[in-house]
């Protein structure tokens, strides 16, 4: 299974970014292979619709959970609508690593 | 005859455009021969038939073209969501998604037009707005446009606004508030632009934005301060610097706020109004004439 988190840097200590579909960088935990991914979201500089953009990105990158401290409305029925399992999840003080072995 | 296209706009919400929309229509109705139109490209809350209590004589819709796709006849290519600038068309390939997002649709068309397959993408109306024609009990006319609750595209209601208006007439054109697109679809082709502004921190902070917009448009302009008295006088110090007419200002005068609540028209109940906005005419004529002078 494949969790996400958005992240503030490119790094497993990197804190979340608590935005999702105009977070910086989305950190992927993949739980079969124990490995950590990160990548940049295409869509946060994006001038409309960034967060079913970002939800495209995800589903692409073979994600299953993702968490955020906030989904918008166009964000979470573009997810819903692919059958992506959503977590809302916040904290400031962890790091993205923490996080995602916590929540996989 | 004139025939200015005379905008009000502001940067800041709540300065006072309306008020000095309606109380410039009124003046001029009464000193100018001529067909005036007041037009209300405020769309997402338009309210100056509160104070000109006109009749409504027509009325037609604002309608866009946004896309159906048939699922069963899409081949998954996805060059209808590569095309679509606004992220309007969700595409996952792998997972062989794809769905429109009305919300996002600006009806721009690229989606149809680069889809090669017959029949997959057909296109149905959407109804953004209306715009409201009404003939007042002073002999001029309200053009009105009216955003549908829950749309977020304004700039077609305005442009259907702006067309529907009589090319012929002097138009008086209350802007909404901000400086974005919806701002600039009005007063892009205005002959004058009147910034209404506050003397405070946020109504100098928004004037400076609004002027920087406009003179990248390259657009005549000055400014009406109102609730003057308010606030300190870092406005009139930047006016000064940057060499920009102060048309006229208004008071911070309770009464006023009495009549304009109250749905009164200023100028009608205070002479020295009615010669404060004759005045304010004057002086956007001569900037007017300054610009014939000049071709």
């Amino acid at each position: 299974m494949k969790i996400a988190i958005t992240a503030l840097e490119k790094s497993k200590t990197s804190k979340m970014d608590p935005r999702f579909g105009r977070g910086a960088y989305f950190a992927i935990y993949d739980s079969v292979t124990k490995q950590f991914s990160f990548h940049e979201n295409v869509a946060k500089d994006a001038q409309g619709g960034a967060g079913p953009k970002a939800a495209e990105q995800i589903v692409n990158l073979g994600v299953n959970k993702l968490l955020s401290s906030d989904f918008g409305p166009k964000a979470k029925s573009a997810l819903d609508s692919m059958g992506i399992e959503m977590l809302l999840y916040s904290d400031e003080e962890k790091t993205v690593e923490q996080i995602l072995l916590e929540n996989c | 005859m004139l025939k200015y296209k005379i905008a009000v706009a502001s940067g800041k919400g709540g300065t006072g455009k309306t008020t000095v929309s309606v109380n410039l229509f009124y003046t001029l109705q009464k000193i100018l021969n001529q067909k005036i139109q007041l037009v209300d490209c405020d769309v997402e809350e338009p309210n100056i038939h509160l104070f000109t209590k006109g009749i409504l004589e027509s009325t037609q819709d604002v309608i866009i073209k946004i896309p159906v796709i048939d699922k069963d006849k899409c081949v998954y290519c996805g060059d209808c969501a590569a095309a679509c600038a606004y992220n309007a068309i969700l595409f996952v390939k792998s997972i062989s998604h794809i769905a429109v997002l009305e919300d996002l649709c600006h009806g721009c068309g690229a989606c149809s037009y680069v889809c090669n397959q017959p029949d997959v993408i057909i296109e149905k109306n959407k109804k953004l707005g209306v715009v409201n024609s009404f003939v007042l009990p002073n002999g001029g006319e309200l053009i009105e446009g009216k955003i549908e609750i829950g749309t977020a595209l304004a700039v077609p209601v305005i442009g259907k606004t702006l067309k529907a208006t009589d090319e012929n007439s002097l138009r008086i054109i209350d802007a909404p508030p901000g400086t974005s697109c919806p701002v600039m679809e009005t007063i892009k082709e205005a002959d004058f632009i009147i910034l209404v502004t506050e003397p405070t921190p946020f109504g100098l902070n928004d004037l400076k934005l609004m002027i920087g917009t406009i003179r990248k448009l390259g657009r005549k302009f000055g400014v009406v301060i109102n609730r003057a008295g308010l606030g300190d006088g870092a406005i009139y110090e930047y006016l000064q610097n940057e060499n920009i007419e102060l048309l006229m200002e208004i008071s911070f005068d309770k009464n006023l706020a009495r009549i304009y609540s109250e749905g009164k028209i200023i100028v009608e109940e205070i002479p020295e109004m009615f010669e404060k906005y004759t005045l304010l005419f004057e002086k956007i004529k001569i900037n007017l004439n300054e610009a014939d002078s000049d071709c």
